[in-house]
């Protein structure tokens, strides 16, 4: 039996994601986590009704929180994991500026365009060092407190994993929503939601989509302060390997910006860059994608519409770098 | 391009046809680069009153013969904000006033100023109640300080305040005038709703003698740090890290964050310094400002010499119609040169409290984010 899982754009005030549940052949009940929109995550009523079947909402926000404020000790030793993890991403966000600094520099140099364009191959490969050092060294935090810290000896998170895995049991699908994506992607780890779903279809979107890939990558190329870089947060599940999912791109990304998107797409070569807007799907059997309606990023620069998943003439990955 | 007053001075100047020029134009007349200040009535003269640096202060109106109009235009670069008064000279008297026929005002502690926008320049939506935003809390606490003895603060508390999360925090000096002239609880409700600022906790310190403890202090930062600080942590879950602990302050209050975090190197993060008056002397210490900037020019000149890390992030932001323009100027490459990470923002407005509740947004976003960049629906 395949693992099928759908990735959709963000739903917005139209949800498609019913229709989906149809194509599956779903009757439900389906599983349903919003641990991204935290205190808000049993707001679930308008969802539920787009869903067109019935939903057990797994409130692994609200079962994290228990877990805090009754593992006293564990609760200290996460949270002091959390802090870890958070100046990392700073220094490493520090890191990518200095680079970025670098590469714009060097871009107006007075030099032959042919020495330009190798130095702007060196500095993707400098972002593409230190987005992978940074995968590595969450992984490694992550690594050491599952370590020390065996879910199994913390009474209260054994209780709460059997219970999640006796509420998924009779559901068909599990369904992620958006959301915080940082705060989704811890609850999903802590309560091992992904295991409890064994072969069930996933469907997915937004930051619950970003949680299934490989790799995590926040942007904005609209900040409040002017401008920033993209960074990656985490590894995700790896369940849809080799994809860098973008979603709401429509208002996150400069899609006109050929240089940039032609450097974010190099940087994360060789995974597909898609950008999801509400309608987008993505659908994977066992992590094979097998249908795609959304819009590529390529290494050439283009934002591609309508990409159907098949190689096209962007399909060349930009294999510079150490770490390919 | 003809300009709208030329059209009355080229034309009729019947009663009836000053009505109309006056019913028909709002006031000041923003054309293009031009802004057309008019006042109507009987004056010896009249004058535009500003305190853009580099311009002449005070500008005489012309009369248009056979009206009771007076105007005078001036060319005014893209986004420039600019607050004046018009004074009208009667029996050799002049009254500061209020533009009549301008509804546009800025308060600020001296009263109230009349505002024209230039082309190009907008309010941001974010200043202004949003109905649909989560409304913090404020609050009025006592402290009994041995510094300074009884006490106000100011506190605001963010909507959906958790006893069980920790906080950033930021002491704002002169927290009370940034609440009334701009609209400092509005902007961090919007701000903190829209996901762009960390849900904060905000201490509003007031000072009845803000010249004195402002001005590199030892007290004043004893206070904060040793007493404010530690008191207002009792009472809330305030996040124990430097990088979220803040101070800002504008004018004098960016001096005493400065003074501040100088005096407790490693405790602050964060600084949002605007329109600092980081007065300093090349040679000799005596700066032209005046007895009250002495012991500023003695902590500005001190820095310059031996330039340290104050804080990880500095923002930094002046209008370029103020004269301590030069002075915010000047310190920014000293910043620079410790490491530490500094935004420094100019803004064609001048020393004034709208002004700094313009660059709210970019500043604070950028000190203490919120989760915009984690969040995706």
């Amino acid at each position: 039996m395949t693992r099928k899982v759908v990735l959709l754009g963000p739903q917005g005030p139209t949800p498609d994601v019913g229709a989906v549940v149809k194509d599956l052949g779903i009757k439900g009940p389906v599983a349903l986590v919003r641990a991204g929109y935290q205190e808000r995550e049993s707001d679930d009523e308008a969802l539920v009704t787009a869903l067109g079947v019935p939903a057990i909402n797994l409130t692994l926000h609200a079962r994290g929180n228990d877990v805090f404020k009754h593992e006293a000790e564990f609760a200290t030793a996460y949270q002091a994991r959390q802090q870890r993890l958070r100046q990392m991403q700073r220094l490493y966000h520090t890191r990518l500026e200095g680079t970025e600094e670098a590469a714009k520099r060097i871009s107006l140099r007075y030099v032959e365009p042919e020495l330009l364009a190798q130095e702007e191959k060196v500095s993707v490969d400098q972002y593409r060092y230190m987005d992978l050092d940074h995968i590595e060294r969450c992984q490694a935090v992550r690594a050491a407190f599952d370590k020390e810290w065996p879910y199994k000896n913390v009474p209260l998170i054994a209780q709460h994993r059997h219970e999640v895995r006796e509420l998924v049991g009779p559901t068909e699908a599990l369904v992620i929503t958006g959301g915080h994506v940082a705060s989704l992607l811890n609850r999903l780890q802590l309560f091992d939601v992904l295991a409890a779903a064994g072969d069930r279809p996933i469907i997915a979107w937004s930051a619950g989509a970003m949680v299934l890939t490989d790799r995590i990558i926040l942007f904005h190329d609209y900040p409040p302060y002017g401008s920033d870089i993209a960074q990656v947060l985490d590894a995700g599940s790896g369940l849809v390997p080799g994809y860098a999912v973008l979603p709401d791109a429509r208002r996150r990304i400069n899609l006109g910006a050929a240089a940039g998107i032609q450097r974010f797409a190099r940087r994360m070569a060789p995974a597909t860059c898609v950008a999801m807007d509400h309608g987008a799907r993505m659908v994977f059997d066992d992590g094979e994608l097998v249908y795609a309606d959304a819009t590529r990023l390529t290494t050439t620069g283009d934002a591609e519409r309508n990409w159907s998943g098949e190689a096209s003439r962007f399909s060349t990955p930009y294999l510079g770098g150490v770490h390919v | 391009m003809t300009l709208a007053i030329e059209a009355l001075i080229n034309g009729r100047k019947a009663r009836e046809d000053v009505d109309a020029f006056v019913a028909a134009n709002s006031f000041p007349i923003v054309s293009g680069p031009n802004c057309t200040f008019v006042w109507r009535g009987e004056a010896q003269a009249v004058h535009l009153k500003h305190w853009v640096f580099g311009l002449e202060r005070s500008q005489q109106l012309a009369r248009i013969e056979g009206t009771d109009i007076w105007h005078l235009t001036l060319q005014l670069p893209p986004g420039s904000r600019v607050e004046y008064k018009l004074e009208v000279v009667r029996n050799g008297h002049g009254e500061w006033i209020q533009d009549p026929l301008n509804p546009n005002r800025a308060r600020d502690p001296f009263g109230a100023n009349s505002v024209v926008h230039a082309t190009g320049y907008e309010v941001p939506s974010w200043v202004n109640p949003d109905p649909t935003a989560a409304k913090g809390h404020l609050d009025e606490i006592w402290i009994d300080s041995k510094t300074f003895g009884r006490r106000g603060f100011g506190l605001y508390i963010p909507a959906r305040f958790q006893r069980s999360r920790n906080y950033p925090v930021i002491v704002a000096h002169d927290g009370h005038d940034y609440v009334r002239y701009a609209s400092l609880d509005t902007v961090l409700d919007n701000l903190i709703d829209r996901l762009e600022i960390a849900d904060t906790i905000v201490v509003l310190t007031s000072s009845p003698d803000r010249l004195n403890e402002y001005a590199d202090d030892e007290r004043h930062a004893k206070f904060v740090t040793e007493e404010l600080l530690p008191y207002v942590e009792r009472l809330l879950p305030i996040s124990a890290e430097p990088q979220n602990r803040c101070l800002m302050g504008a004018s004098f209050g960016a001096v005493a964050s400065m003074s501040t975090a100088l005096r407790y190197p490693g405790f602050y993060g964060r600084l949002l310094l605007q329109s600092g008056s980081f007065a300093f002397t090349d040679i000799g210490d005596r700066n032209h400002r005046g007895p009250l900037f002495d012991r500023i020019v003695q902590m500005v000149n001190r820095y310059r010499a031996e330039p340290n890390v104050i804080a990880e992030k500095v923002y930094v932001s002046v209008g370029t119609y103020e004269s301590l323009i030069y002075e915010n100027r000047t310190l920014v490459p000293v910043l620079n040169s410790t490491g530490m990470d500094v935004r420094y923002v100019e803004a064609r407005d001048g020393h004034n409290w709208e002004n700094w509740r313009d660059r709210l947004r970019d500043g604070l976003s950028w000190l203490l984010p919120g989760p915009f960049l984690h969040v995706y629906e």
